[in-house]
């Protein structure tokens, strides 16, 4: 799917619209916490997050995040604008919040990049 | 004026504008008019040199300009053989040489004309400026960005191979600062585009990136005083490594378990301190050694080996060229 379709289906705002937005996403990931944006995501996805100070921009550089769509309409500051333009990362602000964004691009097509654990490696045992 | 506000939207291309000086533009060889050519001559430069327009010059003074639209406003007069003094346009706006590219556009935006005379520091005439010459000269300088950029990444990926020894590695260290959040992954940004740059394949870059992320992300949330982050890119294996003074770690068996963290609700506000770093770090490294003594300081160590597919390309040394 591309960026494009993805502003669209999120009704959002592009904060940086100079940024190539005719780029293929294969999927999305949603997450607040950044290691869990590493720890889980696969190149080449979209991340869906209610935060918006620069870090997410780092972060979505090192695991090969294509752009960001921020929930709820929390708008990014200047320097995390500058900095994901430097990094030729798209930003889109969008009024729907995490779970329903979600839904809506799921519901859409597009898949899940997030890894899931293998049954074995998790337990609620103390 | 520029404010950061607005200066989110800003393209190259109109970074360029303010970069790129006139002369670098302009086209040269001046072809010009004197007060007394006759209008049928000038439609005779025209078509020689295929411009629509020229500056009238008397002894190298700028009189005025002479256009199309003049042209044909003294063919509808009959009067082809009227010098051009009568019919140019006086009141003859113009650019300097070496102002930005920005102040012919913002001309040609204002006025609606075709074309400026280009002056130099002395007012004499040295060129005209269309707005197909800006065009020509930003696609240029995009043009010569790019070329810039991949002769970049050709040299670095050919480091290896052009530097002979017996053994080359290349030594990126960083200092960084405690409680620096703002900066946070900047040096983790560098070492990855160098990585790039280097020639390492994607995989590569993203695994040592999440590494080096990680620790810096924890060198600035944990430390005292910060520390320094040091990666060795060698041919076959990318070592890294931070060092700290302190608090140090009381118990690392723990600090390893997912989900085990003592960042503060401040750190975690900010996406981070989720317990997860050292986890990643291990998911994406080959090798993983953490030393620590409390009051002292850590010492952090990450080894990624390099497969002969992913493996930076060595210059033949001594030895080898002898048996090649």
């Amino acid at each position: 799917m591309k960026i494009a379709e993805i502003a669209v289906l999120a009704n959002g705002m592009i904060c940086n619209p100079s940024m190539n937005l005719e780029r293929e996403v294969n999927g999305a990931c949603g997450a607040d916490l950044m290691s869990d944006v590493l720890a889980s995501v696969q190149p080449e996805a979209v991340l869906l997050t209610g935060l918006c100070n620069p870090q997410v921009v780092r972060t979505a550089h090192m695991a090969d995040v294509r752009a960001i769509v921020f929930v709820r309409g929390k708008q990014p500051p200047p320097e995390t604008i500058k900095l994901a333009s430097k990094e030729g990362i798209p930003l889109i602000v969008s009024p729907y919040g995490l779970y329903e964004l979600c839904g809506r691009l799921f519901q859409a097509g597009l898949a899940s990049l997030e890894g899931s654990l293998p049954a074995d490696c998790y337990s609620c045992e103390e | 004026m520029l404010t950061d506000a607005n200066a989110k939207g800003i393209t190259r291309v109109e970074e360029l504008a303010y970069d790129l000086r006139i002369n670098r533009v302009m086209s040269r060889g001046l072809q010009y008019l004197t007060p007394d050519t006759r209008m049928i001559d000038a439609l005779e430069l025209f078509r020689t040199n295929r411009i629509s327009g020229a500056p009238v010059l008397d002894d190298g003074k700028l009189l005025g300009i002479v256009s199309m639209e003049d042209l044909i406003r003294a063919l509808c007069d009959f009067e082809q053989y009227a010098v051009v003094g009568r019919y140019m346009s006086r009141h003859v706006l113009t650019v300097r040489e070496s102002d930005p590219v920005i102040e012919a556009i913002q001309l040609f935006t204002k006025t609606g004309v075709g074309r400026l005379p280009v002056v130099d520091d002395n007012d004499k005439v040295v060129g005209m400026i269309t707005k197909g010459d800006i065009t020509r000269g930003v696609l240029n300088a995009l043009q010569n960005d790019i070329q810039e950029e991949e002769m970049r990444r050709y040299r670095a990926s050919h480091l290896f191979e052009d530097i002979v020894s017996d053994r080359t590695s290349l030594i990126l260290r960083y200092t960084i600062k405690a409680r620096d959040f703002t900066r946070g992954g900047h040096a983790s940004a560098n070492i990855k585009r160098a990585l790039v740059r280097l020639g390492a394949t994607p995989q590569i870059a993203r695994r040592c990136g999440i590494a080096v992320y990680e620790a810096e992300i924890n060198l600035i949330i944990h430390t005292l005083h910060g520390g320094t982050l040091r990666v060795q890119i060698d041919p076959k294996r990318i070592l890294m490594n931070t060092v700290d003074d302190g608090p140090g770690i009381p118990d690392i068996d723990m600090a390893m378990q997912p989900g085990y963290s003592t960042a503060t609700e401040e750190v975690r506000a900010m996406g981070f301190g989720a317990g997860m770093g050292l986890v990643n770090m291990q998911r994406c490294v080959d090798r993983l050694k953490l030393e620590s003594m409390p009051g002292q300081g850590t010492r952090l160590e990450m080894e990624i080996q390099l497969s002969p597919a992913e493996s930076f390309r060595e210059g033949k040394t001594s030895e080898k060229e002898d048996s090649a």
